[in-house]
């Protein structure tokens, strides 16, 4: 037999070579999630490569952020007019728009690892081609987090120019917007990707829709937390939507807090609690029933 | 077995390999050795647990009963490692249909490792390999069966594996892509290449294969090389006897009885299992049976399978 190792590029795992950047990217991708090789990165370039003839998805994320904008803020915004958060009267648009953005981020991480998820788990025989090669079930739920990510960044950013364009961002602060929006991407993809493993059929999309409408309207993005009675307060602040909008508002209004801290913790228990549920779910359902029913007479 | 001297290390050895999904057991503790540059067969119906195996070999599937080594490693622990030096060419249609003839090898190819120039030159190199060269920018989803197959297989060696994993490879093609295929696997054997296939053709286990296990119901049910398992289980011979009455046919069993060493009714014929067939022709004759036509052929891995499993015969 020959020297494979050197035919093949590199072994899983094996061969290190000093830790560029990417090597220690795949060793916090390691850590974060078992069973992952730092590959995922070729399933999100063969994503990104299989998009192309999509235009599509990108198109309608590019300008969902002017209907969020349109509808709720300059509409209802015209209504309510003035809304006093923290000591500080804010115009409404201004206050609402840094939730809208918290929004679309969990709306489009959601959608991305739910719906688009499904089919490719349950009939597409994709996956069962990418774990044939070093590829591992925790590399490919990576990989498609990663994509979704790489989108979700880049419409948060085009929302966030667009909400400056419209005169909606008073702080410098509201650059550190866009990593927020990618956190709340990150934690509610990794969410999505391990409920998507246990949908039986389309149905059970209808559940998740469910949570989505009820964190929207109840995690005070509309009003002020304070506007709930203590008690309530306490149920919001178990919205994982709740912490992301609270951190988006700080950053654009240009008020950081100590609270960001504890926001900021909160959805990084949850991305990272997330992909571990879903690497084991992936690599659960990839390996035992082969991705499909044909192997598996359960 | 013809064991010869100083043999290499196998590739992939099982002892008592099984799988079990709840209740149901697929593999039911098998044993096998496949060694470097062979070709290697599972022959079987439906259902025999041919898959199941392929996929514990594979790497994607947990075993559940016993022990397996690929390269000398154990996949539960070292899967990928594993996997970075196999091909895998699967029962099911898995090509990247978001992708086109070419990208579907250069990104598969990435998938290893594989630099992004040496991946494109490899793609080049195996799309002749497999003459799909004048597709190379097409989409994936209008290639004949016969063409997918094709590229499945050239996706499977873009990482120049040690080891190829064919799970019937030629299963739905029609003829004349069967033998272009079986001439391309037949080159890469030629190369040196260790080839595992799965199959419930015979004539295909005997024009690849050099050893094969014969799996029913989860078991092997006997191994060898075509010519050793045709030459322990069959005499030369087997003469076809057609009739077109199944009153006949059943005359036909009686009265023939004690010719030749056994004789297996069809419900179309008989098959009369001799060394020399000639001769039970002519005893045909003197007996005084008239089937509708006759036949004289040598034994095959067909007669090998229904005398082993004994399935859908009565025995004479």
């Amino acid at each position: 037999m020959t020297a494979t190792e050197s035919r093949t590029g590199r072994g899983s795992g094996g061969a290190r070579r000093a830790p560029g950047v990417r090597g220690r990217l795949s060793s916090v991708a390691r850590l974060a999630m078992p069973g992952a090789t730092g590959r995922a990165r070729h399933v999100t370039v063969r994503n990104a490569l299989a998009a192309r003839s999509n235009y599509g998805p990108l198109a309608t994320g590019l300008v969902e952020p002017f209907f969020y904008l349109l509808s709720i803020g300059v509409g209802v915004g015209a209504l309510v007019g003035e809304v006093v958060d923290d000591g500080v009267s804010y115009d409404y648009t201004t206050f609402v728009a840094p939730a809208m953005l918290a929004a679309a981020a969990m709306n489009g991480a959601i959608s991305e690892s739910t719906f688009n998820i499904f089919a490719k788990l349950r009939w597409d025989r994709l996956y069962d081609a990418l774990i044939a090669t070093p590829l591992t079930p925790s590399d490919v739920a990576l990989g498609e987090l990663l994509f979704a990510q790489l989108r979700g960044t880049l419409y948060s950013a085009v929302f966030l120019v667009t909400m400056t364009a419209l005169g909606l961002v008073p702080s410098w602060w509201a650059v550190l917007a866009v990593p927020a929006a990618t956190l709340i991407g990150v934690a509610f993809s990794a969410a999505g990707l391990s409920a998507v493993t246990w949908f039986r059929a389309w149905e059970d999309s209808e559940a998740v829709i469910g949570v989505q409408v009820v964190l929207f309207l109840f995690s005070a993005t509309f009003y002020p937390l304070s506007v709930y009675p203590e008690p309530l307060q306490w149920v919001a602040r178990l919205s994982p939507l709740y912490h992301g909008s609270a951190l988006c508002r700080d950053l654009i209004l240009g008020r950081p807090a100590w609270s960001d801290v504890g926001h900021v913790a909160f959805l990084v228990v949850m991305a990272v609690v997330g992909l571990r549920v879903a690497a084991h779910r992936f690599t659960v359902l990839l390996y035992d029933e082969g991705g499909g029913e044909a192997h598996a007479p359960r | 077995m013809a064991d010869d001297e100083g043999r290499p290390e196998p590739v992939v050895r099982a002892t008592g390999l099984g799988k079990r999904y709840g209740d149901f057991t697929a593999v039911d503790g098998i044993d096998f050795e496949i060694r470097p540059g062979e070709a290697f067969g599972f022959l079987g119906p439906n259902g025999a647990g041919k898959s199941s195996t392929m996929r514990m070999v594979g790497c994607v599937s947990p075993r559940t009963a016993g022990h397996l080594e690929v390269f000398g490693l154990d996949p539960s622990v070292d899967g990928s490692t594993i996997r970075a030096r196999l091909g895998v060419v699967p029962q099911d249609d898995t090509l990247d249909i978001g992708l086109n003839v070419r990208e579907n090898l250069i990104v598969y190819a990435r998938f290893f490792g594989i630099a992004r120039a040496e991946a494109a030159r490899r793609a080049d190199e195996l799309l002749d390999f497999i003459q799909l060269g004048d597709r190379a920018r097409d989409p994936v989803e209008p290639l004949s069966g016969g063409m997918k197959r094709r590229l499945t297989i050239a996706r499977a060696l873009v990482n120049r594996p040690d080891l190829v994993l064919l799970d019937e490879p030629t299963t739905g093609l029609d003829p004349q892509a069967r033998h272009l295929l079986w001439e391309r696997l037949y080159r890469l054997k030629q190369r040196g290449a260790t080839l595992v296939l799965t199959t419930h053709y015979m004539d295909e286990a005997e024009q690849l294969c050099d050893r094969l296990v014969i799996m029913d119901g989860g078991r092997i049910a006997d191994e060898g090389s075509p010519r050793q398992l045709i030459e322990r289980h069959c005499p030369r011979d087997v003469v076809e006897l057609r009739f077109t009455d199944g009153d006949r046919l059943a005359e036909a069993a009686t009265t023939m009885a004690g010719a030749g060493h056994h004789i297996e009714p069809l419900p179309d014929r008989l098959l009369v299992y001799a060394d020399d067939g000639e001769r039970v022709v002519d005893q045909v004759e003197a007996v005084g049976v008239h089937p509708t036509g006759s036949l004289v052929r040598r034994s095959t891995l067909e007669d090998v399978f229904l005398r082993l499993t004994g399935r859908s015969l009565v025995e004479a």
